[in-house]
C-alpha cells in the first residue's frame, strides 16, 4: 500500500514530463571538437559527426535528436540513460568497453599529433596539455612526462598559447584547425595511440548497435563514409 | 538576422558585431542568463519554504520531529555541495524513475541494475526518451530547482532557527499573558519579528545562491559560464562566418559586469527591506536586549 501512494505521488509529481509514444533516439555529443562536432553559427550542433548521425539514423530508419553533454560526465549520463549513443569523436579503448559498448569504427585509427609554438620542444622534460580523460592523457601518463588536464579541447591548445603547457596532445584533425594560428606549430613526431573512433552505447542496449552497425556498414560500402570524410577532414580514409 | 549581414568578410567593424551579436549560438548565451535568473527567482522562494519548515520542525516540542529537523539541517550543510549536486540530483532521478518504474510495469522480469547501466522500462524512463527536447531541458532545470532548495533550505532553516530564538523570549511571554495560545503566539508574535533578524544571514544566503548558479552545468543545464567559456574559444573561419581568436577574457569579464552588477542590486533590495522590517520595533536602534 504504501508503495502504491509513493508511486502514485511519483507520478503525480512527473506526470507533466511524459509524453507521447514513438521511438526517438537521442544521440549525446560533446559540441566543441571542430571538426568532428561543433555549435555552429545558428547554435545547432554541426560537424561531421552530425552528417553522419543523421545519414545513420535515416539508414536505421530511426528518427534522433541530438544532446550536448560535458565530455568529463559524457559517460555516466550515457549510462543513466539520459541519451542513448555517444557520438563524439570517442575512440574505442578496452577501458571504456568494459563500461559501455561500442559499434563497429566510423573512422579508422589514426596518430595523435603535437602542437607547440616551436618545433624544437623538449616533450620529455616539458609540460604536456591533453583533454582529461581522453587517450591522449593516457597515454602521456603512461609516459611518465607531465600532464596538465583540462576540460575542454579549446583549453589545452589555450594552455600552449599562453606558456602554460609546452605543448598539447590531441586528434591530428582536431589540431589541424589550430595549426599555424598565433604562432603554432605541428610537430613531426606522431603517436599511433586509439583503435578508430566509433559510436558508444550502453551495454544492455544490443538492438540499438546492431541498427547503427548495420548502418556503418552500409556506408562503408557504399563509399559515402570515405566523402564524408574527406568532407571534413577528419581522418585517413577507409 | 539583418539583411547586410549575408556576407560578413566585407563588413565593417560595427555591422560585423552588430551581425555577430544576433547570430544563433550567441541568443543561446542571451537565453542561459534567462535561465539563471529564472532558477534564483524560484529557487528563493522554495529554499525560504524549506528553510522556514526546517527551522519550524526543529523547534518543534515532539522530539521525533525536532530531531528530523535538525538532522535535515546538520547532514546538508555538512556535505559538501558539490558532492550532493554530483550524487543526489542522480539518485533523486533514478529513485523518480525506480517509482514509476513499480507502478507502470508490473511485469518487467529483468533486473534493475545491470552492472554499470541503470534500465527501468521505456514508460517509465524521465522525461520519455521521445519527448521534445525542451521537456528535457525543463526536467533538468525541475531537478536543479529542487537541489538547490534543499541545500539552501537547510542554510536557511539555520537562519531562521537562530532568527527565532532571538525574539525576546517576554514578547512571547506577554503574548501567552494575553491569552493567545502557543501556536497563535508564533504566527503573530515571533514570525513577524524574527525577519529583522534572520534579514543579514539571508541576504548572505541570496549572495552565495547568486554565485551558485555555474554549479547548474553538473546538471545538465547550460549557464552562463558554459556559453561565455563555449563562445569565447577561438574558432576557424572552417566552420564560422565569424572567425575569432580567444576571446575567453572578454566574455568572462561581461559575466563579471553582470554579476557585479546583480549582487550590488541585491544589497540595495536588501538594505531596503531591512530597514523596512525593523521599522516600528522597540528594539531596532538599541540592539538585541
Amino acid at each position: 500500500m504504501k508503495k502504491l501512494i509513493l508511486s502514485a505521488a511519483a507520478l503525480a509529481l512527473t506526470a507533466g514530463f511524459a509524453a507521447a509514444d514513438g521511438n526517438t533516439v537521442r544521440l549525446g555529443t560533446e559540441g566543441a571538437y571542430a571538426p568532428w562536432n561543433f555549435i555552429n553559427d545558428a547554435g545547432e550542433v554541426d560537424g561531421f559527426e552530425r552528417e553522419l548521425g543523421d545519414e545513420l539514423c535515416m539508414r536505421a530508419e530511426l528518427e534522433c535528436t541530438w544532446v550536448t553533454n560535458e565530455w568529463d560526465s559524457i559517460i555516466p549520463n550515457l549510462v543513466s540513460g539520459n541519451y542513448d549513443t555517444i557520438i563524439a569523436g570517442m575512440s574505442i579503448t578496452d577501458e571504456r568497453d568494459e563500461v559501455i559498448d561500442f559499434t563497429q569504427a566510423y573512422t579508422p585509427p589514426d596518430p595523435s599529433a603535437y602542437l607547440a609554438m616551436s618545433t624544437d620542444v623538449d616533450l620529455e622534460g616539458g609540460v604536456i596539455a591533453a583533454q582529461a580523460t581522453t587517450i591522449q592523457a593516457g597515454f602521456i601518463a603512461e609516459k611518465g612526462w607531465t600532464l596538465v588536464e583540462y576540460a575542454t579541447p579549446e583549453e589545452t591548445v589555450a594552455a600552449v598559447r599562453n606558456g602554460e603547457a609546452d605543448a598539447v596532445l590531441a586528434d591530428k584533425s582536431f589540431l589541424d584547425t589550430h595549426n599555424g594560428v598565433d604562432g603554432l606549430v605541428m610537430l613531426e613526431r606522431m603517436e599511433a595511440i586509439g583503435g578508430g573512433v566509433g559510436m558508444g552505447v550502453r551495454e544492455s542496449d544490443g538492438e540499438l548497435r546492431a541498427k547503427f552497425d548495420a548502418a556503418i556498414q552500409s556506408m562503408k560500402d557504399d563509399g559515402t563514409l570515405n566523402t564524408l570524410i574527406a568532407k571534413w577532414e577528419v581522418s585517413s580514409q577507409w | 538576422m539583418f539583411e547586410f549581414c549575408t556576407n560578413p568578410e566585407t563588413l565593417g567593424d560595427f555591422q560585423w558585431f552588430a551581425c555577430y551579436f544576433t547570430t544563433g549560438k550567441l541568443f543561446n548565451f542571451y537565453g542561459s542568463f534567462v535561465t539563471v535568473l529564472v532558477l534564483l527567482f524560484i529557487t528563493a522562494p522554495t529554499a525560504l519554504a524549506f528553510g522556514f519548515l526546517g527551522a519550524m520542525s526543529a523547534r518543534s516540542h515532539v522530539a521525533p520531529v525536532s530531531w528530523l529537523g535538525k538532522a535535515y539541517i546538520a547532514i546538508v550543510r555538512g556535505v559538501p555541495d558539490i558532492a550532493f549536486f554530483m550524487f543526489f540530483v542522480i539518485a533523486l532521478d533514478q529513485g523518480f524513475e525506480y517509482l514509476r518504474h513499480q507502478a507502470l510495469c508490473p511485469d518487467w522480469d529483468q533486473p534493475i541494475r545491470q552492472g554499470n547501466d541503470f534500465i527501468v522500462c521505456a514508460q517509465a524512463k524521465l522525461p520519455l526518451s521521445t519527448s521534445d527536447q525542451w521537456v528535457h531541458e525543463v526536467y533538468g532545470f525541475f531537478l536543479a530547482v529542487l537541489t538547490f532548495s534543499i541545500v539552501f533550505g537547510a542554510f536557511a532553516a539555520n537562519v531562521l532557527f537562530g532568527a527565532m530564538r532571538a525574539v525576546p523570549h517576554g514578547q512571547m511571554e506577554t503574548a501567552e499573558a494575553y491569552g493567545m495560545s502557543h501556536r497563535q503566539a508564533f504566527w503573530r508574535v515571533l514570525v513577524p519579528q524574527m525577519w529583522m533578524y534572520a534579514m543579514p544571514g539571508l541576504g548572505n544566503l541570496w549572495m552565495i545562491l547568486i554565485k551558485a548558479t555555474p554549479l547548474l552545468f553538473l546538471l545538465g543545464v547550460e549557464d552562463i559560464v558554459y556559453w561565455a567559456r563555449e563562445l569565447g574559444g577561438s574558432i576557424n573561419p572552417r566552420f564560422t562566418d565569424y572567425p575569432h581568436g580567444d576571446w575567453r577574457a572578454q566574455f568572462f569579464f561581461g559575466l563579471l559586469v553582470f554579476y557585479l552588477c546583480f549582487t550590488r542590486v541585491s544589497e540595495i533590495a536588501f538594505d531596503r527591506l531591512s530597514r523596512r522590517l525593523a521599522h516600528g520595533q522597540a528594539i531596532a536602534t538599541g540592539g538585541a536586549s
